[in-house]
């Protein structure tokens, strides 16, 4: 992934590409992403490129857009009312607004972390469970039992819940409940994490013990990460694209956006000129 | 006397505000932004110190100048007329005495009697007239009181919210009494039931059979205060009517919640609140004309005796009475369950039948439950519809398509017609009255309990 973080030379015709990699595989590919709320149009005409097992981050004033267009990747719009997606968005070339595709199915592959803590009124081992359970991956309780374990391990939670798996999870502290249901979400290995501001609600020691998970994951997963802390983007992400009032203003290498920005506004964002 | 009491409290009440606002503009006038309160506060001070302790005293005064002007009555009376008469007899005499006085004569009245009645007219009068007198006076007392208090500096807002507590909180002991009393009432009779029938009897013998004769002349049964058959029949159509009821009403609200578009849910919601507002006395039409009969039929072309009244036929009605009421608390609870559990589970690859069951009853289940309780009492309170449908003989049985008898539909006959208050009869009604008001009060005990253990984790 060395070569994502270098800026690289060819910018020419479309500036608002600064710095893509052209040679690595994309795992998600949005083409002129439009989405509209009713009458409100709250994406226009995004398109950007997510290489594969990196982390992208997605910056921008509130509003912008970040969580909506979050949620168009695994289909999450679908379940608000009123809520209209057009464009293309593809996972490893295939469209996911497809008539013929499982919506399910989908989610399985394209898991999600959100802003707030929210894990089921259930056990520990309940909650890591769930995803497995119901999409029929393991055969028996030891299979189950490895998996939890497995997941729990690489959310850097086993070694502080393995004596208490059969609490509730609703009783863990706030750091621990989002590590768990990053737990939850890698139990039914997805390709794609989908994070919408997951260190929102956390201190700065559990937020460090996240970041440094997310560090970890990256080698197995794409995960695409929304925050409003430009230390955070800085620091867990290869890439970020900026959102700017429903439209991707510039996106690239992390390193790039922060340091030599073409946009005017994407300065001013990140030098905390507005936002 | 009283109406022009009130009037006169309404009118002086009035006064003192326009005086008590006057005084207070004119410290505006001279005193600026210093004044504590705003003027209409002075007015509204002196206002309550007038009207409050006058209107009090002439409720205090209407409730007791009866009794007291009774018992000087009776006094007044030559004792040939009072000496051995007791109890009924005085009062038979004392409403002689006041209808003579209020001009209707029967007959041809004793001189004595005629005598008391204009008497009591006098001593009427007089009390009235003192009562407006006296409470004039403690107008003009507070009135005075109240004025010598004001001054720019005086804290009329806070001493008016201070009266305007007092009175919220005698509201509500006013409210708490009352019910105090009819609990206390109810006790009162039963223990006098539990006298004349052991309480042991009462809450284990299996035959009831209460119509016992009340006059010489009434041909009736002996008598027979085991309650078990009336409490089990309760039980049944209780029962039936959760059992179809609580399934119903949870898919309804799980419907109305999860899968129904917003133009579905605007017809099927104010359909249930018309469902909740029906009568239960069209219920009961509905349960003896229509169900009952069906249900008759049905079991007998399937082979199986049904009785005309059987208890289904009323459970299923009140189930149906029921639904509004379990969809709407179930509803509630589902809608409290948050969002983002919701989300957290569609999320992971869930359908949607998936996550109501695993995610969202789970964490809707004690609000769920507690809005089934509070049905099964309500069913169990529900009087219109068993009166109507269900039997009137305790048969000992938990077949439903027996005819059974519920506690409420036997309090009702018992009630009906010859009632005297010292017959077992009668006083049996208190007995039962009693259980089911326990019973009922612990049934809301705990689902409230329930519901609130459940909000404060979400809120
Ligand atoms: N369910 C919805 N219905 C209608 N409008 C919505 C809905 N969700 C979001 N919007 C609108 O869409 C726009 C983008 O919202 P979005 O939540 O994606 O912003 P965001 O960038 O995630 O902001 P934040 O940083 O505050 O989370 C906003 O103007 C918002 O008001
Ligand atoms: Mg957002």
């Amino acid at each position: 992934m060395e070569q994502l973080v270098a800026p690289t030379s060819k910018m020419g015709v479309d500036v608002r590409h600064t710095g893509e990699a052209g040679t690595t595989e994309i795992k998600v590919s949005a083409q002129n992403v439009d989405v509209f709320y009713g009458e409100k149009h709250a994406i226009k005409g995004v398109s950007v490129n997510v290489p594969a097992r990196s982390v992208m981050a997605f910056i921008g004033p509130s509003g912008c857009g970040k969580s909506t267009f979050l949620r168009c990747i695994n289909r999450m719009n679908d379940t608000i009312e009123g809520c209209k997606v057009t464009g293309n968005i593809r996972l490893d070339d295939r469209d996911i607004y497809d008539a013929n595709l499982d919506v399910v199915e989908l989610r399985a592959r394209v898991g999600m972390v959100f802003q707030k803590p929210n894990p089921f009124p259930k056990s520990i081992f309940e909650n890591v469970a769930y995803g497995p359970r119901i999409h029929g991956l393991v055969h028996g309780k030891a299979d189950l039992d490895a998996i939890v374990e497995q997941s729990l391990r690489k959310a850097a939670l086993w070694e502080e819940v393995k004596d208490r798996l059969k609490e509730p999870g609703t009783g863990l502290s706030g750091g621990q409940q989002q590590r768990l249901c990053i737990a939850r979400a890698i139990a039914v290995n997805p390709e794609v994490i989908l994070m919408d501001e997951p260190c929102s609600a956390l201190d700065p020691i559990a937020t460090a013990r996240v970041e440094e998970l997310i560090d970890e994951l990256r080698q197995n997963y794409t995960i695409i990460i929304v925050t409003h802390s430009m230390q955070q983007a800085a620091r867990v992400s290869q890439q970020t694209a900026f959102f700017h009032l429903g439209i991707l203003v510039e996106t690239g290498s992390t390193e790039f956006i922060f340091t030599n920005p073409h946009d005017q506004r994407t300065q001013d964002y990140i030098t905390g000129r507005f936002g | 006397m009283l109406g022009t009491a009130l009037l006169l409290i309404l009118g002086m009440s009035i006064v003192a505000f326009i005086v008590g606002r006057a005084s207070g503009r004119r410290f505006l006038r001279a005193s600026g932004s210093s004044i504590h309160s705003l003027p209409s506060y002075h007015g509204l001070f002196v206002a309550v110190w007038v009207g409050v302790p006058a209107l009090v005293l002439v409720l205090l005064w209407a409730a007791l100048s009866g009794t007291i002007v009774d018992s000087l009555l009776l006094a007044s009376l030559p004792d040939s007329m009072t000496t051995g008469v007791t109890g009924a007899g005085l009062d038979l005499v004392l409403s002689e005495i006041k209808n003579v006085a209020a001009g209707l004569l029967f007959g041809e009245p004793r001189p004595e009697i005629v005598e008391a009645a204009a008497r009591l007219n006098r001593w009427d009068a007089l009390a009235g007239w003192a009562m407006v007198v006296v409470v004039f006076a403690l107008m003009i007392v507070a009135f005075a009181v109240a004025r010598t208090r004001l001054a720019p500096r005086f804290r009329a807002r806070n001493a008016f919210e201070r009266w305007l507590s007092g009175l919220m909180i005698a509201a509500s002991v006013g409210a708490i009494l009352v019910t105090v009393g009819i609990v206390v009432s109810l006790l009162v009779e039963s223990l006098a039931f539990f006298r004349m029938v052991p309480i042991g009897e009462f809450l284990f013998g299996l035959n009831w059979e209460p119509q016992m004769p009340i006059r010489a002349d009434q041909v009736a049964g002996l008598g027979a205060f085991g309650a078990v058959p009336v409490f089990l029949g309760t039980i049944v159509i209780a029962t039936v009517a959760t059992l179809f009821a609580a399934p119903v009403g949870l898919f309804t609200a799980i419907y109305l919640v999860e899968y129904a578009s917003e133009r579905v849910r605007s017809v099927v919601k104010p359909v249930l609140e018309v469902l909740a507002g029906v009568p239960t006395i069209v219920y009961g039409f509905f349960a003896v004309l229509t169900v009952a009969p069906a249900i008759r039929s049905t079991g007998n072309s399937l082979g199986l005796a049904a009785s005309p009244n059987s208890a289904l036929a009323a459970g299923v009605v009140m189930g149906i009475m029921l639904i509004p009421f379990i969809s709407s608390l179930s509803d509630d609870a589902l809608r409290a369950v948050p969002r983002s559990l919701r989300d957290g589970s569609l999320a992971i690859g869930a359908t949607r039948a998936e996550t109501v069951r695993k995610v969202m009853l789970a964490a809707a289940l004690p609000g769920i439950m507690g809005g089934v309780l509070l049905a099964v009492s309500r069913a169990i309170g529900e009087t219109m519809i068993v009166v109507m449908a269900a039997g009137l003989i305790a048969t000992l049985t938990i077949n439903p398509l027996d005819s059974v008898t519920t506690v409420t539909v036997q309090i009702v006959t018992l009630l009906i017609g010859d009632t005297a208050f010292d017959s077992p009869k009668t006083l049996a009604a208190f007995a039962l009255g009693l259980v089911l008001f326990l019973t009922t009060l612990l049934l809301n005990v705990i689902a409230l309990r329930i519901v609130n253990r459940y909000r404060e984790k979400y809120d």
